[in-house]
């Protein structure tokens, strides 16, 4: 999207740029790119199942293909467009946040999106191979495992591999922060998003592996002969909803700390303020992370599991709510007596606040065991949860997007069509998801392809219908923001908000080694402390020398195809075997190219002195 | 915070697996990863605990397991783990030729380790008819005993490669780290033995 780039080279060698790139900051627009895409046929996932629900007995989709649009919908709003969308954000602004040159990892970093891609690409080859899985996003063995045809094996498959990126950039991100820091960057200097970031860093590292074998045990069962989830061999389908779990609970916190961190910054920014109650909102989001492993069985109280366990994991559950309380507190506090500006970035901010305190209310109301028997599987749940990943997670990412889009792109994205943006998406949230709450108080069950009329859920199904519709608009007029803001030349100087961290120190976009010189952190926000003693710039910690790079890969790129064949030759090979030569032929491509990897030695480059010297710009 | 590194430096510091930026990196974000594996076998571990009594008209674990041969793997892969910290060991003296030495030592071992687990699993699949599809037991026995088992021959292509990468150039801060951290690995497949030596094979047979 940086067109000025474009301008100079030709379309291919722009091309094998971004395939072959290992700067964080491009992988940043890849992940946006690909994340955003995915975002789109969610979307359209979405408004195919509002439209089926928007007048009783409606046979715009048959019921078969309602399940895999259910499904998909899910599927992809989580793992291929919300969790990608912020590991964008993260690539783009953490390194800048802490002064660092590069991430830890930079080919690692690679390899994740690529990973990322190519299993989300597996994932939705489902569509046009037979049709896509089928199973709800949570694929609950024993309707995963019977599920026929190949739709869950591609979900199986697409999610092992894009998942294995994901473990990549949380063990990238953790090292990152700890080992890269710019001198006088304490951990307690740090700027909020890049806390959350660390957290939910530790929260992927320690989840993701658990889904790695849940779906691993769900491929030995449908495509090797094993029991695991099959009761007549002796096994346990309750196993897999503990797996999925205990790496699903996690997930939701994988994605919306991530956005306490945007909002945190969004709000001091624009309320010209430091962020109220820093040290609290540090603890607050450690104890998220932590208490966010200790409930995942408040998803299964009415598996059987017992008073005693319930009850244990009620309280854990509700206990979630004080962190979380501690947070809506300091960013109301934080905008108290604040000079505030209200720009599309702020809206989506202030539109959280409300939005997001519902959706936690309903969360304490689901967490009392008791009364989940009765919320349990209704469109209760689904209007909680989108209340806090959509009123969470997109409007954070939409204010991030905002926020950040200078510091990215060079260009500020128009402000009219931004509050256009959120005006439309935030009355046809409020519209489609609002309603949902009574509709599942009445009775309304979820994932259910029809209801029937005159049960009091006409109105309600239309109302929400109709609201993602806005929603959808509203997605639109977001594009055409982009599209126009990219074609057009207005450029933007580094500190176009008059913000307080490091990234609005350096030039928009950065240059790809993101600092010439190192700077020194005397404080938190520690722009802001330079500002207020009178510096346009930070100090430099060191004097101007050679910068090591390290060298762009087309590995990563060959790695993750390889496993995207191998993962076609495993789905097949169910039906005939001689489609084990795409596992030989795909597995050896990707272990072909990880002994290149590991024998031929990446040393990178430098940038030298004199060249940095001339301004290279 | 310079990346920079000379490659063959005449006194290597301490220590050399993370005197550099990209050590360090190595190191930590190693440690990392291996507490991700640490929940992948726990999630086995929960899995095959939970199965393991699910095992239908075939064997048991007690009518199937037999301490002998699983006790010389122990010893096995116990001696290896401890070959391998005499070979880190003389990686910190500078001393590449025994360092190759004890890791070729370690690959052995391991390699004696694999093939008495290829002789288990024949020997149970041929002698008594207990496969990976007998029963839920079965699968789960056979995914967390192989999924160490892949790990173990994993591990053994990564140091052999190392060695053999590395055999005419000698050691540096460049190949330091990465030599440091497959011992790191080797080590927790090590850990990782002696939890499904007792949780499977002692527990299976007296528990």
């Amino acid at each position: 999207m940086s067109t000025a780039v474009t301008h100079k080279k030709g379309f291919g060698a722009f091309l094998w740029d971004y395939i072959t790139t290992v700067d964080h900051k491009k992988i940043a627009h890849l992940y946006l790119i690909a994340g955003g895409l995915f975002f789109l046929i969610g979307g359209l996932e979405a408004m195919l199942i509002r439209i089926q629900l928007i007048k009783p007995a409606n046979d715009f989709v048959s019921a078969g293909f309602y399940n895999e649009i259910l499904t998909m919908h899910g599927t992809t709003m989580i793992f291929l467009a919300a969790m990608p969308i912020i590991f964008g954000l993260m690539n783009a602004v953490v390194p800048l946040q802490i002064g660092a040159r590069d991430v830890a990892f930079p080919f690692l970093n690679s390899l994740g999106f690529w990973l990322f891609l190519f299993g989300g690409l597996l994932l939705n080859a489902s569509w046009f191979l037979g049709g896509a899985p089928d199973a709800g996003w949570t694929a609950y063995a024993p309707l995963s495992t019977t599920s026929p045809g190949h739709g869950v094996d591609f979900y199986i498959l697409g999610l092992q591999i894009s998942g294995a990126g994901t473990l990549m950039g949380g063990i990238n991100f953790l090292v990152t922060i700890i080992n890269m820091r710019a001198p006088g960057m304490t951990y307690m200097r740090m700027p909020l998003f890049t806390w959350t970031i660390f957290v939910t860093s530790v929260l992927i590292l320690f989840a993701f592996p658990a889904l790695t074998v849940g779906l691993f045990l769900l491929m030995f069962d449908r495509m090797f002969g094993s029991g695991f989830f099959d009761p007549t061999m002796g096994g346990n389908s309750v196993i897999w909803e503990h797996l999925f779990w205990i790496f699903g609970h996690p997930e939701v916190y994988i994605l919306i700390l991530p956005v306490f961190g945007v909002f945190s910054e969004v709000m001091s920014t624009f309320a010209k303020k430091r962020l109220f109650g820093y040290t609290a909102m540090v603890f607050a989001t450690v104890l998220i992370g932590f208490l966010g492993f200790m409930v995942w069985a408040h998803h299964m109280f009415t598996v059987g599991l017992g008073p005693a366990a319930n009850s244990i994991f009620a309280v854990a559950t509700m206990a979630i709510a004080v962190p979380t309380g501690i947070k809506i507190f300091n960013w109301l506090l934080t905008l108290w007596g604040g000079n505030i500006t209200v720009n599309s970035a702020m809206l989506w901010s202030l539109g959280f606040l409300p939005t997001f305190t519902i959706g936690g209310t309903t969360g304490v109301m689901l967490a009392a065991a008791a009364a989940d028997y009765q919320y349990h599987d209704s469109y209760f749940v689904v209007a909680h949860f989108h209340y806090v990943i959509v009123g969470g997670v997109v409007f954070g990412i939409f204010a991030a997007l905002h926020y950040w889009w200078p510091k990215m792109f060079g260009k500020i994205l128009n402000e009219k069509l931004g509050k256009l943006t959120f005006w439309l998406f935030f009355i046809g949230f409020h519209l489609t998801f609002f309603i949902q709450h009574f509709l599942g108080l009445m009775g309304m069950p979820r994932r259910y392809w029809v209801f029937l009329p005159d049960q009091g859920l006409d109105t309600g199904n239309l109302i929400s219908t109709i609201g993602a519709f806005f929603m959808a608009a509203g997605t639109i007029v977001f594009l055409i923001n982009v599209i126009s803001t990219s074609v057009k030349k207005q450029e933007v100087a580094g500190d176009p908000w008059d913000g307080r961290t490091l990234e609005w120190s350096i030039p928009s976009p950065p240059e790809h080694y993101n600092f010439k010189q190192l700077p020194l952190v005397r404080g938190l926000d520690p722009l802001w402390v330079e500002k207020t003693e009178g510096r346009k710039e930070m100090t430099p910690a060191e004097p101007l020398g050679d910068i090591h790079m390290p060298n762009n890969s087309i590995l990563p790129f060959v790695m993750s195809l390889g496993f995207f064949i191998a993962g076609f030759g495993f789905i097949y090979q169910v039906d005939d075997l001689s489609w084990l030569t795409a596992v030989f032929v795909g597995m050896g491509i990707a272990l072909g190219a990880m002994f290149v990897r590991s024998v031929k030695d990446d040393l990178g480059y430098h940038i030298h002195k004199e060249d940095l010297e001339k301004g290279a710009k | 915070m310079s990346h920079d590194h000379s490659l063959n430096p005449e006194v290597m510091p301490e220590n050399p697996e993370k005197a550099t930026l990209e050590g360090k990196n190595k190191f930590l974000g190693f440690w990392f990863f291996l507490g991700g594996e640490t929940v992948l076998f726990a999630s086995l571990f929960g899995t095959y605990l939970a199965l393991k009594g699910s095992n239908g008209s075939g064997p048991t674990a007690e009518e199937l397991f037999g301490l002998e041969l699983v006790f010389i793997m122990t010893m096995l892969l116990l001696t290896s783990s401890l070959t391998s910290v005499y070979a880190m060991y003389h990686m910190k003296n500078n001393d590449f030729g025994k360092m190759q030495l004890w890791l070729g030592i370690t690959v052995l071992l391991g390699l004696g380790f694999l093939g008495c687990e290829l002789y288990e699993f024949y020997h149970y699949i041929h002698g008594e008819d207990f496969t990976f599809r007998s029963s839920a037991f079965g699968s789960a026995f056979y995914t967390l005993v192989g999924f160490h088992g892949g790990h173990v021959a994993f591990g053994l292509l990564w140091i052999t490669t190392l060695m053999v990468r590395n055999a005419k150039r000698g050691l540096n801060l460049y190949n330091a780290p990465k030599f440091y951290i497959a011992s790191l690995y080797w080590h927790f497949i090590d850990v990782v033995w002696v939890f499904i030596f007792t949780v499977v094979y002692l527990i299976g047979k007296v528990g």
